[in-house]
């Protein structure tokens, strides 16, 4: 017996959801310690107004007609119910649609996201501003890393779950591409800045809103290098939040939906075109060609595996 | 009736414990003190987590509550379950076979036992079902009895919950929370398991799939979504038998079959367990602005392709104003006396009786034939004279549309308040599944209304539950 088109899409959103919930923490956490860390090059501003490019939601806060500080694009990105990217519109949507599935999902799972949000529904915003904002950043990571521990834990290897690691892997990739894309923005008016002291710092921040400023170490035996920090969470296969791991995982998750149901579709060749345009390409080019068109692209193919799936299963 | 005290489930008047009660007044003697406090508020941290929650129409701040639990249990002895599920038994027996003859020869109303108008008129008789022929006869595949007791040996029946009951979620999760709260009392305890519940009510849908559905039918709980009060139930009872949870959009007819739209394309459904009313469930037969049903659902159902659970026109049964001929309706079907009573009734049709209500509305309870779960009715004690005077018009205006009772003493149990331990009015709602078998979970859900002197139960007015334990011999 196959589930229904909407529990699948449900899954696959579900973890969508909660993965974003906690990339839009770690990018604000990067726009955050960029406003404070390099305050000569064009005040505070500049940075968040970058991250929020990164993320796609710089319009809607343009939006509001208020200045973009700490405090107001903290909101924003938090606790605003009209961003939809907001942690806050995140772990709802997360909830409710794992309150749709919840006979499709395992108890540890539930009771995991429903905490998260009860817990998250009850913080006023006005008491997270300066140093307790970075607490609630960790704590927003943290609910995610509890999720899908339960999820790896608890759930049964099935279509299920195959749909629930495609969501979390796509969503992943879009994301790294995103925090990656933001020193475009960030650098893109001072070319003449790069291989500075203040471009490696930057290059250092993506780094670690991907998590991976230790690990950088591991692999490279090396300083901070912008080819080496982009070919870290581009074409590193051993490093978990690079693109050319999530391609490869979410080709990997559409096989084996492919396998459980007896038959290839659209997605499973969308996902193959996506694994292989990081896997046939070098630093050199991408930087040659321009890593922001680079990342465009890679972006669009993502999309366009996540639409693929969506056809090719039946989601509604 | 209301100056008499009320019945207590755990003392005799003599202020010594009642049989089996035993055990569990030792245990509470032997908690220390705040270890009541602390089980309180355990029991409601499991629930909060585990989102064991109904929704609140209407209230703005949180829309979804945790519906209080009472640690302290309600028990049943053996022997009161025996007459209590005997007499249950009898009843849905004689509702089915009510509801057979209703939608097919009428010999009831024929034979002038019930009268005609009361349900050829009745806005719960659906005449689409008039000549169908639902799979092994059963209309009323899963019922929830509301029993009330007045005395040691004096049970009523206030309703027969004939169309989607809801709560055994709770039944089970209270006695899962009950477990893991206080085991040790289990321990010096008999008590029969509820757990076999969803596997119960599995077997019985599954007896009832259409002769063609071979032998592992597909099976569907239907729910309006995630926005229905009982929505957490639905998505209970689904996962806890492996059925797929769907909604009215997941379902569709084609040529006369029901299907469901899988990642796979379309899969045939055979039994639909659904929780969504009659009215709703198929735009093109009943309510055409419905969006949480089927369309076509129904001409699928006469077709004999699927089961619905509970039948479509059921409510017939269970409408306040039949209620009042259940007694009949048994002795007619059976040759049988009720084994329980139904609690007596008036008639504002009848000019007397009506008058008679008016004058002593101050003392009885009013409810509105179509109401349900506490609204659209009047207890005279607990009720201001504005209410009074606003039913009495009520009443005058459309007599048809109420029944009225007297006030009846519910009995007591022991229950957790902020002053301590004291006594509360409850009620009881046994589950009962109806397919190639009867089957009754011994227990069921205990309702406690919270406030003092309440009568009023339902969880929509701020009533609890309890965990029922049933004694084994």
């Amino acid at each position: 017996m196959s589930m229904l088109g909407r529990t699948a899409q449900n899954l696959f959103w579900l973890s969508r959801y909660v993965e974003r919930a906690e990339n839009m923490a770690r990018l604000l956490e990067v726009g955050y310690r960029m406003s404070l860390t390099s305050r000569r090059e064009g005040g505070s501003s500049e940075h968040l107004i970058s991250m929020m490019k990164a993320a796609e939601v710089d319009e809607d806060f343009a939006k509001k007609d208020k200045p973009a500080d700490v405090d107001t694009v903290a909101n924003f990105m938090m606790f605003d119910p009209t961003n939809p990217s907001s942690v806050y519109s995140c772990l709802q949507a997360a909830r409710t649609n794992a309150r749709s599935v919840r006979t499709a999902i395992t108890s540890d799972m539930w009771e995991s996201i429903n905490s998260a949000w009860l817990e998250f529904s009850q913080i006023k915003p006005r008491d997270v501003r300066g140093a307790k904002l970075l607490g609630l950043l960790e704590w927003v990571k943290h609910t995610s890393h509890q999720f899908r521990g339960a999820l790896l834990g608890t759930i049964l290897r099935d279509d299920g779950y195959a749909f629930l690691q495609a969501g979390n892997f796509i969503e992943r990739a879009d994301n790294t591409a995103r925090i990656l894309d933001m020193k475009y923005y960030v650098l893109l008016p001072r070319a003449k800045m790069v291989g500075g002291d203040l471009d490696i710092q930057q290059w250092t921040l993506i780094l670690r809103a991907a998590s991976a400023h230790r690990s950088y170490r591991h692999v490279y035996h090396d300083r901070y290098k912008a080819h080496n920090i982009a070919d870290f969470l581009i074409l590193r296969p051993e490093m978990p939040r690079s693109l050319i791991s999530c391609a490869r995982f979410v080709e990997q998750q559409v096989d084996t939906l492919a396998d459980f149901y007896g038959k290839k579709q659209d997605c499973n060749n969308s996902a193959g075109k996506l694994r292989a345009m990081v896997e046939s390409t070098t630093m050199d080019s991408i930087f040659a060609n321009g890593l922001h068109e680079f990342l465009t692209e890679f972006m669009a193919r993502n999309n366009r595996v996540s639409d693929s799936l969506s056809e090719s299963y039946n989601f509604y | 009736m209301a100056d008499k005290p009320p019945f207590d489930e755990m003392y005799n008047p003599d202020g010594s414990v009642r049989e089996p009660y035993r055990a569990l007044a030792q245990w509470l003697e032997e908690q220390p003190d705040k270890a009541l406090t602390l089980m309180q508020s355990d029991a409601e941290a499991i629930f909060r987590k585990l989102g064991i929650t109904f929704a609140v129409y209407g209230s703005e701040e949180g829309t979804e509550k945790v519906i209080p639990f009472d640690v302290i249990p309600r028990i049943i002895a053996a022997q009161e379950w025996r007459r209590l599920s005997k007499g249950i038994e009898q009843r849905v027996k004689a509702l089915n076979a009510f509801l057979y003859d209703i939608y097919h020869r009428q010999e009831i109303l024929k034979a002038g036992r019930v009268p005609e108008k009361l349900i050829l008129q009745n806005s719960a008789f659906a005449p689409e079902m008039m000549g169908l022929e639902p799979a092994k006869g059963v209309y009323a595949h899963i019922i929830g009895v509301d029993i009330v007791r007045v005395g040691p040996d004096e049970f009523y029946v206030l309703e027969d919950n004939l169309r989607t009951p809801s709560g055994v979620s709770y039944m089970l999760e209270d006695r899962e929370a009950m477990m893991m709260l206080a085991p040790d009392l289990f321990q010096r305890s008999k008590v029969a398991p509820v757990e076999n519940y969803p596997e119960n009510l599995r077997r019985t849908l599954e007896s009832v799939a259409p002769a063609g559905a071979g032998s592992s039918p597909n099976i569907v709980v239907l729910t309006p979504g995630i926005y229905n009060s009982a929505y957490f139930e639905h998505s209970f009872l689904a996962d806890q038998m492996g059925a797929t949870l769907c909604e009215g959009p997941d379902l569709f007819v084609d040529g006369g079959k029901v299907y469901m739209r899988t990642t796979m394309g379309p899969e045939r459904v055979d039994v639909i367990y659904r929780r969504i009313d009659d009215d709703y469930i198929d735009p093109l037969t009943f309510r055409s602005d419905s969006m949480l049903g089927v369309p076509g659902l129904f001409n699928a159902y006469r077709a004999g392709n699927v089961t619905l659970v509970n039948a479509p026109g059921t409510g017939i049964a269970d409408d306040k104003a039949v209620y009042t001929y259940v007694p009949e309706i048994i002795e007619f079907y059976l040759g049988e006396k009720a084994l329980l009573q139904n609690v007596p009734t008036y008639n504002c049709t009848d000019d007397d009786q009506r008058n008679w209500v008016l004058e002593n509305i101050a003392d009885l309870v009013v409810k509105e034939v179509h109401g349900s779960g506490g609204y659209g009715m009047m207890v005279g004690p607990t009720s201001t004279k504005a209410m009074h005077a606003e039913f009495k018009k009520k009443i005058e205006a459309r007599p048809d549309n109420y029944i009225v009772q007297p006030t009846l003493a519910l009995s007591t149990c022991p229950t957790y308040v902020n002053a301590g331990i004291a006594p509360r009015h409850v009620d009881l709602r046994p589950y009962v599944l109806v397919g190639d078998e009867v089957r009754i979970t011994p227990g069921g859900l205990t309702r406690v209304a919270l406030k003092k002197g309440s009568l009023v139960v339902n969880s929509s007015q701020g009533g609890g539950t309890k965990d029922t334990w049933v004694l084994e011999d």
